[in-house]
């Protein structure tokens, strides 16, 4: 943790910048989510990462083209920087077929084959048994990649999370666990939830090696990530990182939010991810006057483009109702 | 050595897994003592030593945990057999095959393919009592995005795998129990069969007995007894509970006019259920009776052998609703 500081870590200036811009333009992304939900644009259940983005963006830097990604229903920062477009993100969220999942998936349910983003699964533990499986096949396949695994506090408690780490542990398989302990599953605190806090040395007692990473500071979790999925990738086996962090917003649109201390909100916002590479990129010296609001403004204008794109959408004709259900024979 | 004339289910399984395993090296088979113990149905003896430790996965009591990895591989581009001991333990798994395997497809908007095989043991008849005698093949069939078949005969038995193997989509596959011993002859070749289409295992012109997995035997023993006193029932083999041959069923029935449906699930919202509904509703003016069912009694399967039995679909209660409806009774 780094409460009193930064990790003493100074990454390359473009790397920094990078690393600031991604989160730049899912806090924007979902800012905008926010405001067209309340416009009811987007509809369904819809979860926003605002203060967690740098668990997503310090990760997925961290792996390569040829990994694959396995997430959950708090996805969209994660496809966003994986590479999917912020237009083809937004489209599914309005139900558009110009949408990455023709409007099938929506929020909770992003996927795309060429970024290997294996979705957005909405059934909570749901996605470790599949990263699992996608390891297992890559290491029969001989195929070198890593799988990276997001799940939450919360998928720790079920059953799903105990058998997926046994497994990888049992038969070795290069999957990358990573653990976003945001301290609550929907309203319960992981107090109320979690005989063991320190989430870590669950995985650990299945004899992976795991880590705890301040997720509020993307360099920590960078350096973290970028060593843990260098393991995987040697063939040693699984690697757990538990991120520390924190969502601002509630669990979901439909959240009151009445079950966190106001006071202890705001003691992390001062912790935000954004807030502190900022602050560390201009005590080094790497961040100068206009390039925040430069890429603020690059931000703003995705996101800008991205809705547009989603408004001018068509919607897939009702025709098509019973398609990809199973596959259809060849024409 | 002579290939044996005689052959049972559970080695025409066997000879389907051998086959598999050979021919596509994505295959492998994952399950609980799958391995070393030969197979708790003793489906897989022999196939460690032949296919190794890789191939044949032996995998902890994590039902939710390797059918999800099986789902997973398959997305990854092999193409795994899931074994779960019984359709029983299946629900501990049952989120991964409902939520996931048969969501991907569609979530992704027909991104991603699933082409797992999940086989399973099911069915009552061995003394095995309530958590081991379940019959719970319309669950899976309820469910659009997978496949169900029941191999009834050893022909499907041994065909059914390498077809559902090569299916993009998942495969759900029941094998009752009481059918492992099954024996008949071997083959010279197996027959071409398919995994879309229902079956006409006996032909009759009275009344249409509609079956599957472990009651298709039942039901051709209750079809020779209704022959004896001159009732000639057609005995329908579904073979595939997911998507149904309503085409094969509605045949058989607008030319016997009767149908009596047997299941061994329990009555209520059964697999018999759907099918009584697609007659009533697409066939209602072919009919001459009402239609009937023969299904499990709404128990918990008894262990004690006689109350078992008769909490089960008997040739006997088949014969008497066939008798009954005919007015013989």
């Amino acid at each position: 943790m780094s409460d009193t500081g930064f990790l003493p870590v100074k990454l390359p200036r473009e790397l920094s910048l990078s690393l600031l811009r991604d989160m730049v333009r899912i806090r924007r992304f979902e800012e905008a989510c926010a405001e067209l939900y309340g416009q009811g644009k987007i509809r369904g259940f819809l979860h926003l990462y605002v203060g967690e983005e740098a668990v997503a963006v310090g990760t997925l830097h961290a792996l390569n083209e040829q990994d694959s990604i396995v997430a959950t229903y708090r996805e969209h920062g994660h496809a966003l920087v994986r590479g999917m477009s912020a237009e083809s993100i937004m489209a599914e969220m309005f139900g558009k077929l110009e949408g990455c999942c023709r409007g099938r998936g929506g929020s909770m349910h992003l996927f795309d084959a060429a970024t290997r983003f294996y979705g957005g699964n909405a059934i909570v533990g749901g996605g470790l048994p599949l990263a699992v499986g996608l390891a297992l096949a890559d290491k029969m396949q001989s195929i070198d990649r890593v799988t990276a695994c997001f799940f939450g506090d919360g998928a720790v408690a079920e059953g799903a999370f105990h058998e997926s780490l046994n497994l990888a542990a049992l038969w070795q398989l290069p999957v990358l666990f990573l653990c976003e302990n945001n301290r609550y599953g929907m309203g319960t605190a992981i107090e109320r939830a979690e005989s063991e806090t320190d989430l870590s040395r669950k995985a650990a007692s299945y004899r992976i090696p795991s880590e705890r990473v301040d997720g509020m500071d993307v360099v920590a979790v960078y350096e973290a990530a970028t060593a843990a999925a260098a393991s995987v990738r040697s063939g040693e086996g699984p690697r757990f990182l538990e991120l520390l962090t924190y969502r601002y917003r509630a669990h979901s649109m439909f959240d009151p939010d009445l079950y966190r201390d106001k006071a202890e909100i705001e003691a992390w916002k001062k912790r935000g991810p954004i807030h502190n590479l900022t602050n560390r990129l201009k005590a080094q010296g790497d961040l100068t006057e206009d390039d925040f609001p430069q890429l603020d403004a690059d931000a703003r204008a995705e996101v800008q483009r991205a809705v547009e794109f989603a408004e001018q959408g068509t919607l897939e004709s009702t025709d098509d109702l019973l398609r990809y259900t199973l596959t259809e024979p060849a024409a | 050595m002579n290939t044996p004339t005689r052959i049972s289910y559970r080695e025409a399984l066997r000879e389907a897994h051998r086959e598999a395993l050979a021919k596509d090296p994505r295959v492998f088979l994952i399950g609980e003592d799958v391995g070393r113990y030969g197979g708790s149905y003793a489906v897989s003896k022999g196939l460690l030593e032949e296919f190794g430790p890789e191939r044949i996965r032996d995998a902890p009591l994590s039902e939710l945990g390797f059918v999800g990895a099986g789902i997973g591989a398959a997305l990854g581009g092999m193409r795994p057999i899931v074994e779960v001991m019984t359709v029983n333990f299946s629900l501990l798994a049952l989120d991964q095959i409902v939520n996931t395997a048969a969501t991907l497809r569609h979530m992704s908007g027909g991104q991603f393919s699933v082409p797992v095989v999940i086989r399973m043991a099911t069915g009552a008849g061995r003394q095995l009592a309530a958590q081991h005698s379940h019959s719970l093949e319309v669950w899976y069939a309820h469910v659009p995005g997978i496949k169900v078949l029941a191999p009834a005969t050893i022909e499907d038995a041994h065909g059914m795998l390498s077809l559902a193997l090569d299916d993009p989509d998942p495969t759900v596959i029941f094998e009752h129990a009481l059918l492992y011993n099954l024996e008949g002859e071997r083959p010279s070749s197996w027959p071409q069969i398919d995994i879309e289409r229902a079956a006409v295992r006996r032909s009759g012109a009275d009344v249409s007995l509609i079956c599957y997995g472990g009651t298709l035997w039942k039901t051709l023993a209750a079809a020779n007894t209704l022959a004896s006193i001159g009732i000639e029932a057609e005995v329908i083999d579904l073979r595939v509970l997911r998507p149904l041959d309503e085409e094969t069923i509605l045949a058989s029935v607008r030319r016997t006019h009767r149908a009596v449906v047997v299941d061994e699930g329990w009555k209520t919202c059964s697999l018999a259920a759907e099918i009584m509904a697609l007659m009533a509703e697409q066939a209602f003016y072919d009919l001459d009776a009402p239609l009937s069912r023969v299904c499990s009694a709404e128990v918990p399967i008894p262990y004690a052998k006689h109350m078992e039995e008769a909490a089960l679909p008997q040739p006997q209660r088949i014969v008497d609703s066939v008798k009954t409806m005919l007015g013989r009774g």
